[in-house]
Parts: structure tokens; sequence; C-alpha cells
């Protein structure tokens, strides 16, 4: 199974939920393998270099290395999944609501520090030569592509929504946490689907 | 806002639900704010970070849109502030 985590600061918060969920899985004999994307978590790469597409061509990679036959997303995780690979995407997440978030919380930092900031002013910025938002700075070809990209409904692998794990979304909280309720169910529901599929 | 206690609409008990969902609080104690309870500035949790993904879900979960400059000191104060923000809105709709 590869494992794409949730982006940026989701990836954070979901970190433990993450993890959690692949000792279960592990527990359940199901191999599991979460690669970073390049420039996120513990990767060299600078994220201000990085594309959506480029993304996607690493986790098909990864994909191959490990061979892995599924695939398990963690909400903005989606956007760089193979849509081929079978699989899950756990309370996938347009880019737009990912940046949204973001820069939104850009502006109210900026407003508490005095200064006046708009989003759509942020987000032309973002599109001509990339914006740091929240501690993370995106390049433009990144910001244009997330702005584009949306979980694809065709694709090989099926929705699991917050609502079916019960308890509110970890990746809300204002710090993380855990629920280890939550990674109980999200990897009983892959497991279960792993010897159906 | 002194209305708030015997109103408990439908927004009051969505925007509790939010706020227990990103606070990571136990349902009596969201159950226990009230008008005057403060919230950014108040809560050392509640960051701009989260405060963005506060707005964010009630977009989603009240299906209303937030504009920059609805944002400000006074709707994110208190709990009060919140909730008449968020009535307006959902009129506003």
């Amino acid at each position: 199974m590869l494992v794409l985590p949730a982006l940026f600061d989701e990836a954070n918060k979901l970190r433990r939920l993450t993890v959690e969920v692949m000792q279960r899985l592990d527990a359940a004999g199901i191999d599991s393998a979460l690669p970073d994307l390049p420039g996120c978590n513990e990767s060299r790469q600078p994220l201000d270099a990085q594309s959506l597409d480029h993304w996607r061509a690493c986790a098909m990679a990864a994909a191959a290395h490990f061979s892995a036959t599924h695939v398990l997303t963690l909400r903005g995780g989606v956007l760089a999944a193979p849509p081929e690979m079978p699989g899950w995407n756990y309370a996938p997440v347009a880019g737009r609501q990912v940046l949204r978030s973001m820069l939104r919380a850009r502006t109210i930092a900026a407003r508490e520090a005095g200064r006046e900031e708009t989003i759509e002013a942020l987000q032309q910025l973002g599109r001509r030569e990339g914006v740091e938002l929240a501690g993370w700075p995106l390049g433009a070809k990144l910001f244009a592509q997330l702005e584009d990209a949306a979980p694809q409904p065709d694709s090989a692998q099926v929705e699991i929504d917050q609502g079916t794990i019960g308890g509110g979304g970890l990746w809300l909280r204002a710090e993380p946490d855990e629920a280890p309720e939550q990674a109980d169910t999200l990897a009983a529901a892959v497991a279960m689907g792993i010897s159906t599929v | 806002m002194t209305e708030l206690a015997p109103s408990r609409s439908d927004i009051d008990t969505k925007l509790r639900a939010i706020l227990r969902d990103v606070l990571g609080l136990d349902a009596e104690r969201v159950e226990r704010f009230d008008g005057g309870t403060g919230l950014f500035g108040h809560l050392p949790e509640l960051d701009s970070m989260a405060v963005a993904g506060l707005l964010t879900e009630m977009e989603d979960r009240l299906d209303i849109i937030i504009e920059d400059d609805d944002v400000d000191g006074e709707m994110l104060e208190t709990y009060g502030g919140l909730l008449a923000f968020a009535e307006a809105k959902v009129v506003e709709n």
C-alpha cells in the first residue's frame, strides 16, 4: 500500500493518525510505505521548485518502487495519486480549499500585525511568482496547479469521508492530536476493502 | 447576543460543533460557551492557521462565503461575536 500524506499544515495535524493507520495495517498483514512528497516533510528538495505534475510522477515512481498494489491518500494527498491505482481517499479535498485556508491564515496574521493583505492580491501574486503561505513557500507552478486540482470522480479509488470515520477531523484541530478510534476505523475500512477489491 | 442561551438555533449548534472539532474540546465544555466567551486572542491554541481552518469549515458546514472584509477582531473575539456574524451571513445567503 502506498500512503500519500495530507499537504502542508494538515500533514502535521494528521501525522499521528497516518502512522497509527499504517501500524494497524501492518498488524493486519498489509505492508505500507509513506514517501515524503518532494519539498515536504523531511524531503531535501526546495518546496518552491515543486509542481503537482512532479508530485504525481513521484507518486507513480514510488508505487512502482514499493510494488504497491493500492494507494491510500489522506486529505490533499489525493491530488498526487495515480488515478488508475485502486485504493481509498480519506476525506479528500480540492486544492482550492487547501489554498483558501492557507491564504486566509496569512491575511489574518497580517491583520494582527497591522498590515492589510487581501486573498485576491495574494492569489495573483501566487500565480505570478509564487507566495509564502503560513510558512510554506509555494512556487507559481504549484500554486496555479493546486488552484485547479480536484479529486477525480472517475479514479479507481473509493472515498472514505469523515462521517464514516466518526468524530471531528483531526486536520481541523488547532493543535496536532491523536484519535486511536479514528485510526481503528480507517484502517479497518481499508483492510476490509483490500480483501474484496 | 443576550438571546443566545434561549435561542439554541441550528446555527448555534453547528458553530459549537465546529469549535469542538477545532479546539478538540469535549461537548460539555463547548456547550458552556456563552456570548462573552473569548476566542481569538484568548485561547492560545487558536492561532491564525486554526482560525483560517475554522472559517473555511464554517463556509462548508453553514454554506456561506466569508469575504476578506468580513474578518475583523470583533467577530473573532468572542463566541457571541462569531455567532452573530454566522447568523447574519446565513440570512444574507
